[in-house]
């Protein structure tokens, strides 16, 4: 397939970065902006995959039983579920949402 | 507390298996990424985007700047565990999550050690088992959208970023992220609003910094 070369791109880049940490001079990595600013990119990014993910389709937006993924997901989560618990409802939430006829 | 960990990595392994086939990567791929990648967080961010229609270029710059704190873990252990020369290209490889959080709660050296190297290898292990198991019982329900795996995606990515979701300032940027994906999803090429997520969320980041720094 021709994903397996970002595959394996990818992979490489996740092994060089833990690395880099091991290799790079104390003194480079060692203030908190990368701490802070690695934080902040996690949930920025984790975000915008929630989002892209409950509403993107191609390059366009589709509402449909994803949001009711979406928003069972944040109730088994305010409920504090576990996480596995929380992947399901948002899975039987589409999933009811399409026998119903949804798209 | 070691089975609740073994545990929840089990299940996680599984999801991510099944959701992996579910957004188009093969068996073999999907095992690749554990195998080699082995970093949750990162290749729940590949597969995202390659289900998102995105190319294998955008999957691949959402997963490495995801993977950018790994890097600090690395240099946190070093300094914490001063490991010598001939283990660190093994020692980067566990560098996750969960061996630093193991490392850095104990107390003295020999106990950090153990903590890091248990915790890496049973992570590990458990991973890439429970990844092959989602990875075939994926591939064996057939018609994925139907069953909601799509639902489940969305819940999963939710379910990462809830617990990180404490205080004012991620919550900001979650929803500035969550806003700018939302305005680019129709503009732009499939993949590519993840990135300028995240480009938004560096600059808001830097914007805030100079905020709180300079009074």
């Amino acid at each position: 397939m021709t994903l397996w070369p970002w595959v394996l791109g990818a992979c490489l880049a996740a092994y060089l970065i833990k690395l880099a940490g091991y290799l790079l001079p104390q003194s480079l990595l060692d203030r908190p902006v990368f701490h802070e600013l690695a934080g902040a990119l996690t949930v920025g990014l984790l975000a915008s995959l929630t989002v892209m993910n409950a509403v993107g389709r191609g390059q366009s937006i589709a509402l449909d039983s994803r949001l009711l993924a979406l928003a069972a997901g944040a109730v088994a989560l305010r409920l504090r579920a576990p996480y596995i618990v929380v992947v399901i409802v948002g899975g039987v939430a589409a999933a009811v949402g399409r026998r119903l006829g949804l798209p | 507390m070691g089975l609740s960990i073994a545990v929840a990595v089990g299940v996680y392994g599984i999801s991510f298996g099944a959701l992996s086939v579910g957004s188009g990567l093969d068996v073999w791929q999907t095992c690749a990424l554990s195998a080699l990648m082995f970093t949750g967080g990162s290749q729940f961010a590949f597969i995202g985007v390659v289900a998102g229609q995105g190319t294998g270029a955008a999957a691949w710059a959402a997963a490495t700047l995801l993977g950018i704190r790994n890097g600090v873990y690395g240099m946190q252990l070093k300094a914490l565990i001063r490991p010598p020369g001939r283990l660190i290209p093994l020692m980067a490889q566990l560098t996750i999550d969960e061996s630093t959080a193991t490392a850095t709660a104990q107390d003295d050296h020999d106990e950090r050690v153990r903590g890091f190297w248990t915790a890496g290898v049973g992570v590990y292990v458990l991973w890439n088992a429970s990844t092959l198991v989602g990875a075939l019982v994926g591939n064996s329900i057939g018609d994925l959208s139907a069953w909601g795996l799509d639902g489940a995606a969305v819940a999963a990515f939710l379910g990462l970023l809830w617990p990180r979701l404490h205080g004012r300032d991620p919550v900001a940027i979650a929803v500035v992220a969550a806003l700018a994906t939302l305005l680019t999803l129709p503009l732009l090429p499939p993949g590519i609003p993840v990135l300028v997520a995240a480009a938004v969320t560096a600059g808001w980041w830097a914007w805030r910094r100079r905020a709180v720094v300079a009074p």
